[in-house]
């Protein structure tokens, strides 16, 4: 959807591209009719609610995964274990 | 459904299902073959077969195209609109508190206890959206609104609320928003000399109405005219296009009538049906289905309470719609009203002049009988370069109006420079003043047309409407994407008009384009080599069809590709 008519336009190093994806960016969600102090408003915003998604995933992400895989391992191969260990 | 013997032919084609717009254009095109030899006709409820039918026209049926988005534009363009709506609260608010100056009206503080004057949702989006983005419009300009025009230039200081004019002008802005479709917005002193001439002899102001003595000589010429234009037996003509339609259906139709109007008509024509009394029901835009649906329930269950049959079914259309650039089905809705004994008010606005191949309008384009419409409407302001508006029709008709419109008993008359105006454009447009410019510039609007919509579908754009129609709009969607392509293509001197949500739905923001036999095809190729470049900066080129350079070799079916 960007890319096709980002490959017809000719951007002359990768500052312009960045600038151009910006300029998408403001137009898709509005913020483009704004004044300039909403428009930080709505970047800091918006950036902040990223980075704590990103934190948080990166916090707990792992620790979630590892007790999933444990969780149905447990449920597949781990019976005699189980009623080995409530005899013990 | 029952058949009946007369339009024996006419109802397979529309007992079909006819909700995808690619059966109905099917389905219209069978209906148009045969609907113009009925049309012409001359027996009337009984013959089943047709008669000696005029000829057959040659074209084949023009398709009309809707394309839909990918869903993606539409949930980018809610979120917009969301995010917007969200920052107009919080400024409110802050308007509220007192943080910020309101420059809009405010109630005065005594009033401040009486029902709030500006919180419906109308003044919510003035203060918060369209304040915001209103450089786009009401851009003054200071030449004649030719194929270039000079703009005053002017910024603002503080986002819009105020503007000041720089002081410099604008010099040969390509003009692609002007209803200019024959060129007649020219000020060439030879062309313009009769009006000139007119102006000395019967200066600029009529100084009163129609009905008391403001009926010049001239008038009446006009109005003679215009008859022998259109083919009818006499027109009446106004000062103001919106006052003809706002006064005169009133004058036509009242209480216990019923009038079907279409989804997308106009204003005027609105607010002429409300005026009336009348009952007003609203059939889906150009849908011969959802219309005969219509009729047949007035004709079987009469009026609301009382079933009572109507006095007056009025079908209420235009020519060409101007939002959509879609043409009214004229050969399938003269069946309709025939068979079922309605009456058909037809609002030429855009399309006299400007369709048809002398310029006769809708009737000529679909090879119509222009008795059978029984109340044709046109204004003067769109191909003419000229103001007010007419309506045509039997003898009776206009004789009534004369009397009873209120119209022509209360506003003015038309001026007269105003009138030689319409008056030379009339003439050289029928060839009467002894050359070929009104052919070959009603040639060159169509080849103009022709032209620039398959260049822009080709480039990718989504463009709405019948190809023959002079009236381009190109879809845009995003609010954020409306204001950008305004000020871009500014600053590539093109001036363009781009319409938002309340002319429009709200997902379906678009430019309008009208394209006019003045321009060049140098300007035209100028103006595609911009739209191309823009296109691609702001990602505008959503269609998803494929179109080839060269559609004449292609067979028809490879257009009604939807998605």
């Amino acid at each position: 959807m960007i890319c096709e008519p980002a490959c017809r336009m000719n951007f002359k190093n990768l500052r312009e591209y960045l600038a151009w994806l910006y300029y998408q960016y403001l137009l898709i969600t509005g913020i483009y009719v704004l004044e300039p102090w909403e428009k930080s408003i709505f970047n800091s915003i918006l950036f902040s609610a990223i980075a704590m998604v990103i934190y948080t995933s990166y916090v707990f992400v792992p620790i979630h995964v590892r007790l999933a895989l444990e969780f149905f391992s447990g449920i597949f191969g781990g019976q005699p274990e189980s009623t080995m260990a409530l005899m013990n | 459904m029952a058949r009946s013997a007369a339009e024996g032919n006419l109802k397979p084609q529309l007992t079909h299902n006819g909700l995808k717009r690619e059966d109905t254009d099917r389905n219209g095109y069978h209906n148009k073959r045969e609907g113009l030899q009925g049309a012409t006709a001359k027996a009337n409820n009984m013959a089943t077969k047709n008669g000696p039918g005029t000829s057959v026209p040659s074209r084949q049926h023009i398709p009309e195209s809707f394309e839909q988005a990918p869903m993606y534009v539409a949930v980018m363009t809610y979120l917009g609109f969301g995010i917007v709506t969200l920052f107009g609260y919080f400024r409110d608010f802050l308007r509220a508190v007192g943080l910020e100056k309101c420059h809009l009206a405010q109630e005065r503080e005594e009033q401040k206890a009486f029902v709030p004057l500006y919180q419906d949702f109308e003044n919510f989006y003035t203060r918060n959206l369209y304040m915001r983005v209103r450089d786009n419009w009401n851009r003054p300009i200071c030449s004649l609104p030719g194929p270039v025009f000079d703009l005053m230039e002017r910024v603002s200081d503080d986002y819009n609320w105020t503007f000041r004019f720089t002081g410099r002008t604008l010099h040969n802005v390509i003009n692609m928003g002007s209803y200019n479709y024959l060129g007649f917005a020219e000020n060439n002193a030879d062309f313009l000399k009769t009006v000139a001439d007119k102006v000395h002899q019967y200066g600029a102001g009529v100084c009163s109405t129609r009905q008391e003595i403001g009926n010049l000589s001239i008038h009446e010429e006009l109005e003679q005219l215009v008859a022998n234009f259109l083919g009818v037996e006499a027109s009446m003509t106004y000062g103001m296009g919106f006052a003809t339609n706002s006064m005169n259906i009133p004058a036509l139709v009242g209480k216990g009538c019923l009038i079907l109007s279409d989804e997308l008509n106009h204003t005027s024509l609105i607010l002429g049906a409300r005026l009336s009394g009348a009952t007003i029901r609203v059939f889906k835009h150009n849908n011969m289905h959802s219309l005969e649906k219509m009729l047949k329930e007035a004709v079987c269950s009469g009026q609301p309470r009382t079933h009572r049959p109507w006095k007056k079914i009025l079908i209420m259309v235009e020519g060409i719609y101007s939002m959509e650039g879609s043409v009214v089905r004229l050969p399938d809705i003269i069946a309709l009203k025939k068979k079922y004994k309605a009456y058909l008010y037809l609002d030429e606005a855009h399309s006299i002049g400007a369709v048809g191949s002398s310029g006769r309008g809708v009737t000529e384009l679909f090879n119509v009988n222009p008795a059978d419409v029984d109340v044709m409407m046109g204004t003067f302001t769109k191909s003419f370069g000229a103001a007010g508006g007419y309506i045509a029709g039997k003898k009776e008709l206009v004789d009534y109006l004369r009397n009873h419109s209120h119209s022509a008993v209360y506003a003015s008359a038309m001026s007269p420079p105003v009138t030689e105006q319409i008056i030379r454009a009339m003439k050289c447009i029928m060839g009467k003043d002894g050359s070929t410019e009104g052919m070959r510039r009603i040639r060159q609007l169509a080849e103009n047309t022709r032209y620039f919509r398959a260049r822009l579908k080709e480039m990718g754009f989504i463009i709405y409407g019948n190809d023959d129609s002079p009236v381009v709009p190109v879809l845009l969607y995003m609010p954020g994407k409306v204001v950008a392509f305004a000020r871009e293509m500014l600053e590539r001197k093109i001036g363009v008009v781009v319409v938002g949500f309340p002319a429009t739905p709200i997902t379906e923001a678009r430019a309008r384009f009208c394209v006019s036999a003045a321009h060049t095809r140098d300007m035209l190729n100028q103006v595609l080599h911009h739209m191309n470049e823009v296109g691609d900066a702001l990602c505008l080129k959503f269609s998803r069809r494929k179109y080839s350079s060269r559609p004449d070799l292609c067979d028809e079916t490879d257009f009604e590709l939807d998605s």
